[in-house]
């Protein structure tokens, strides 16, 4: 055989070599180990009132690098705290619905005919229905919601985009005459979706899971902003946006942290999304051996 | 002879790739005269068809026609032109059909708009003799009802109207060559033998010089006075279609001929040719076949041969030119010898 | 009468009567037929135990889609397949999903054929896994034979389908199509997609493995002389009919039907001297649209011996000798070459 180019090394490995991708990893790194480690090294509990009188409202010094907010809370502490809400509010979330949206998917576009018809429509209907609107009265009806509900809620009201690809992919892959060749070999329905079309669907599922992470972020900051998000004391990056908002004006600190958080943390998602388009296009990893001439294998060894 | 209509000189095509350097079309030199058909053979990968996408300037980056390179067509040297140049010659004096009609139509302009679109490029004039002119061609190349036709799209058309269509546009500026690239290998027997019948007419009409790119010896056969087999980004032999068919010199040409089924040897094993075809970044040293070769001996390890003349407008890329005694001694190839694939 | 099998010696393996297959076009949001591709009409014929029937014809005569309903891919809309005595069209899933072991299947495209996901040796174990004919070392060891007799590496087996070439490719599918011991094996273009040396390989290797396991092979192409080489009977379809049925040598010596007059008449042939002697019949036009054939005998409209009869009447398929049968009205003996 002849020499296996790059084309064909592990994801990790070209996602590695992938500029942007190497840019957006590192962000999301440091910001899981953030979420995950910086609250043990801070000073203070993110809701620990440091001192209501003196420690109100200062700007970002060395002793509190993001500052303090209006009740002297740390405000580095609570972003961190923050980063724990959001990114498992969002990961949880997309995982969800991305599980619902693949198996409705699968279902749906494998079995074809009046099933898949029937399957569609249901999802015009959801899809019909605006996202945030839905949630906002959801939300004003179960105040406070607990985290288990929100990430239930964001999960649920979020796959309907996923099992569409899937069920456009689906419907690609199983007449290709590998999937036809299972069937012929005796292997049932289970076996056929989850050995031989799911695999080989996982790219554009992988992707859309990406970049809704960062929507989801972004989405539970705007719910949190309007108050009907993650609530007091567990502080998610909206809330303390939201709770920084009307002393803006002066104090720009409460704003500007978790707002730089939010950002970075959905450009990050988006550009890895990218990345993972590029670097698992079935073409650049399966094709590579037959398209471009300098890889055709060989016959002898 | 006077001077050829093409005179390709040494032509390199390389492709720069990550895995090394792709010597697709490596050092290729013939003529084609006019009103001649000449057949270029050979399988997958032995560089015939970046051959007439060099021919045309149509090779992207990362492939290269290296500077070593003339093509001498109609007077002029096509590997030195200007991308601008080149594009007055394409389409107007040299024009190609691609293998796949479907592809090679755009699916959102009628044929006829298709066709009026290359007058118009080349040609200049109003839109309106360019669609008359787009509606004759079409009838020339046996389009019923050609003025309903041209209103048409690519995807209301049969295989075989399509490929009428993509015929219809290389003649339309009655080029001096029309590259043919596989251009009935998407097409049924029937059809197929409609459009080669429809070529073979156009030419004689319109004394047409063609490359016909194939694989198919069947077709070539049928339609070429004079066949080139290339191997490893080489040429390896050419030679009159009579003779060539008769007289097989190359060990690649012979092998090619004795794979196909034959009348009267049904369910006897075929002759196969072992192994497969390198890759364009590693031909093999010397002879580029040796490895695959029934005849190969030493000397076609370490001597890479040249095309030996052995006959009238027949040549060979092989030192049985000059050993002939040695094919009585047919062997294992190397690489069966090495214990690859194949059951013996 | 019109769908009597050839009479023979023993007692065929495969029999196939009337199949059809009419593929309804949906319109509109409910979904209401607006009409059918009669994409299969009316085929039958038996396949012996041993032999290799060939089944040829043009893009979209039905020759993939009958292939597909032996195997029970596609849902026939009529008829009966039998195979060693059993309709597989009436068994419920289940019993066909057991039953699958005797009839495998390769097909055209080397690249598509293979899962590029799973590993050679995970592709050619999956039937064995299936049904739980072996685990562990001793599927292993069935695996590494398997590719050892379809003349590859059995160190190739955690390798991916992408690494290997066309011709590699096709043997891995037939190694997977062999794991199970089958009796039949459905060919659909088994080798269209490949050079013809590597054509003269997988030919090669198909004849061998037949004569080693006493396959029975369906062997579906559109390439002629192929299907001359590996077949014993050669069955012609054109728009969803078989035109003509018969032994290699009548078939392609003294075919009957016109339009088998047309197919081996367009073939070129790899040699001028005989190219240039050769009798060439152009068939005017294309192929009617499956959609609305015409009526009587599919063939007429293209047919230059066509006569009133031939517009209103459907020739059956007649024997005409015992192992020639003919779907026309005007059979003739005709020399080709």
């Amino acid at each position: 055989m002849s020499s296996i180019g790059p084309s064909s090394r592990s994801i990790v490995g070209r996602l590695l070599a992938h500029r942007s991708a190497r840019w957006a990893l590192a962000v999301i790194a440091l910001l899981v180990v953030a979420a995950i480690a910086g609250p043990w090294f801070t000073a203070h509990a993110g809701h620990e009132q440091l001192d209501i009188v003196k420690l109100k409202n200062t700007p970002p010094s060395w002793r509190y690098p993001f500052g303090t907010d209006q009740y002297s809370r740390d405000l580095l502490t609570r972003v961190l705290l923050g980063a724990r809400i959001s990114l498992a509010v969002a990961t949880l979330a997309v995982l969800l619905s991305t599980t619902l949206g693949t198996a409705y998917g699968l279902i749906s576009g494998y079995a074809g005919g009046a099933v898949d018809a029937a399957m569609m429509r249901v999802l015009d209907g959801f899809l019909s229905i605006p996202r945030v609107l839905l949630l906002i009265a959801i939300l004003t009806l179960w105040n406070p919601v607990p985290l288990s509900g929100l990430i239930l809620l964001l999960g649920a009201t979020g796959w309907f985009g996923v099992s569409r690809i899937v069920r456009a992919q689906t419907l690609a892959t199983r007449h290709l005459e590998y999937v036809e060749s299972a069937r012929a070999l005796g292997a049932g329905t289970g076996r056929i979706l989850l050995r031989h079309v799911l695999p080989n669907i996982v790219t554009p599922v992988i992707v859309t899971a990406t970049l809704a992470v960062g929507n989801v972020i972004a989405l539970e900051a705007g719910l949190s902003y309007l108050g009907v998000g993650a609530r007091e004391p567990t502080p998610s990056w909206g809330s303390i946006f939201f709770d920084g908002v009307e002393f803006f004006a002066g104090n720009w600190w409460v704003v500007f942290f978790p707002g730089v958080a939010i950002v970075a943390t959905v450009l990050a998602f988006n550009v890895l999304g990218d990345a993972l388009r590029d670097v698992l296009d079935p073409r650049q990893l399966h094709r590579s051996a037959p398209v471009t001439p300098g890889t055709q294998p060989r016959e002898n060894g | 002879m006077a001077d050829p209509l093409l005179r390709v000189r040494d032509l390199r095509t390389y492709f720069y790739t990550e895995n090394g350097v792709a010597r697709s079309v490596d050092g290729v030199s013939f003529e084609i005269g006019a009103g001649e058909t000449v057949g270029l053979v050979g399988e997958s990968g032995c560089g015939k068809s970046v051959t007439a996408l060099s021919l045309l300037r149509l090779v992207r980056p990362p492939g290269r026609i290296e500077s070593t390179s003339e093509i001498l067509f109609d007077g002029q040297d096509l590997a030195k032109l200007s991308e601008k140049e080149m594009r007055k010659i394409r389409g107007a004096r040299m024009a190609m059909v691609f293998q796949e009609p479907m592809t090679a139509l755009n699916p959102v302009f009628t044929v006829g708009d298709q066709i009026a679109e290359v007058v118009r490029v080349h040609h200049g004039g109003s839109k309106k003799e360019a669609w008359a002119r787009a509606v004759q061609m079409l009838e020339t190349v046996g389009i019923p009802a050609p003025e309903q036709r041209a209103t048409e799209y690519p995807h209301q058309l049969s295989g075989g109207m399509r490929q009428r269509v993509v015929i219809a546009m290389a003649l339309v500026m009655n080029p001096a060559l029309v590259i043919a690239d596989e251009p009935t290998t998407a097409l049924d027997v029937t059809i197929q033998a409609q459009i080669l019948e429809l070529m073979r007419e156009l030419q004689q009409r319109l004394g047409t010089s063609i490359l016909l790119i194939t694989h198919d010896l069947g077709v070539v056969a049928e339609t070429a006075s004079r066949v080139i087999v290339m191997y490893g980004g080489e040429i390896v032999e050419e030679a009159p279609v009579d003779e060539l068919f008769k007289n097989a010199h190359h060990p690649y040409t012979e092998g090619l001929l004795n794979a196909m089924p034959q009348v009267g040897h049904e369910r006897e094993r075929l002759a196969t040719i072992p192994g497969s075809v390198p890759p364009p970044t590693a031909w093999p040293k010397a002879c580029r076949f040796h490895d695959r070769c029934p005849y190969a001996w030493d000397r076609c390890a370490t001597e890479h041969p040249p095309l030996y003349q052995i006959g009238p407008g027949h040549s060979s890329r092989c030192h049985l030119a000059e050993e002939p005694e040695r094919r009585a001694d047919k062997h294992e190839p190397f690489v069966v010898m090495a214990g690859a694939e194949g059951r013996p | 009468m019109s769908n009597a099998p050839l009479l023979a010696p023993s007692s065929p393996l495969l029999s196939v009567r009337d199949l059809t297959k009419h593929f309804p076009i949906k319109k509109g949001l409910l979904g209401k037929t607006a009409g059918a591709v009669r994409a299969v009409d009316g085929v039958s014929f038996d396949v012996m135990p041993g032999e290799t029937l060939g089944l040829v014809g043009e893009s979209g005569c039905g020759k993939s889609t009958t292939g597909r309903m032996i195997l029970r891919l596609i849902e026939p809309t009529a008829g009966t397949v039998e195979f060693d005595g059993i309709d597989l069209v009436s068994l419920d899933s289940r019993a066909m999903r057991r039953l699958r072991r005797k009839i495998q299947v390769i097909f055209q495209d080397p690249f598509s054929s293979l899962n590029p996901r799973m590993t050679v040796g995970a592709i050619v174990r999956e039937g064995l896994t299936i049904h739980k004919i072996a685990e562990g070392a001793a599927a292993d060891a069935r695996v590494r034979q398997l590719l050892d007799e379809v003349g590859l590496r059995p160190e190739y087996v955690s390798r991916y389908p992408h690494e290997f070439s066309g011709g590699q490719r096709q043997r891995i599918g037939i190694a997977r199509a062999l794991a199970l011991r089958p009796k039949v094996i459905v060919c659909d273009e088994p080798v269209s997609a490949l050079d013809v040396s590597i054509q003269a390989q997988v030919i090669n290797l198909l004849e061998d493995l037949q004569n080693e396991f006493d396959l029975t092979y369906l062997f579906i192409a559109h390439d002629l002389s192929v299907v001359r080489h590996i077949s014993d009977r050669v069955a012609v379809m054109y728009l969803g009919k078989v035109m003509e049925l018969a032994d290699r040598n009548s078939l392609y010596e003294a075919p009957q039907h016109p339009y088998t007059h047309a197919l081996l008449s367009a073939v070129p042939t790899p040699d001028p001297a005989k190219e240039q002697a050769r009798e060439r019949i152009l068939l005017r036009g294309d192929v009617p649209s499956p959609l609305n054939p015409p009526p009587a005998c599919v063939f007429h409209t293209r047919c230059w011996k066509a006569q009133d009869i031939c517009r209103v009447v459907e020739p059956p398929l007649l024997q005409v000798s015992p192992t020639h049968q003919v779907a026309c009205h005007f059979p003739e003996e005709r020399k080709l070459v």
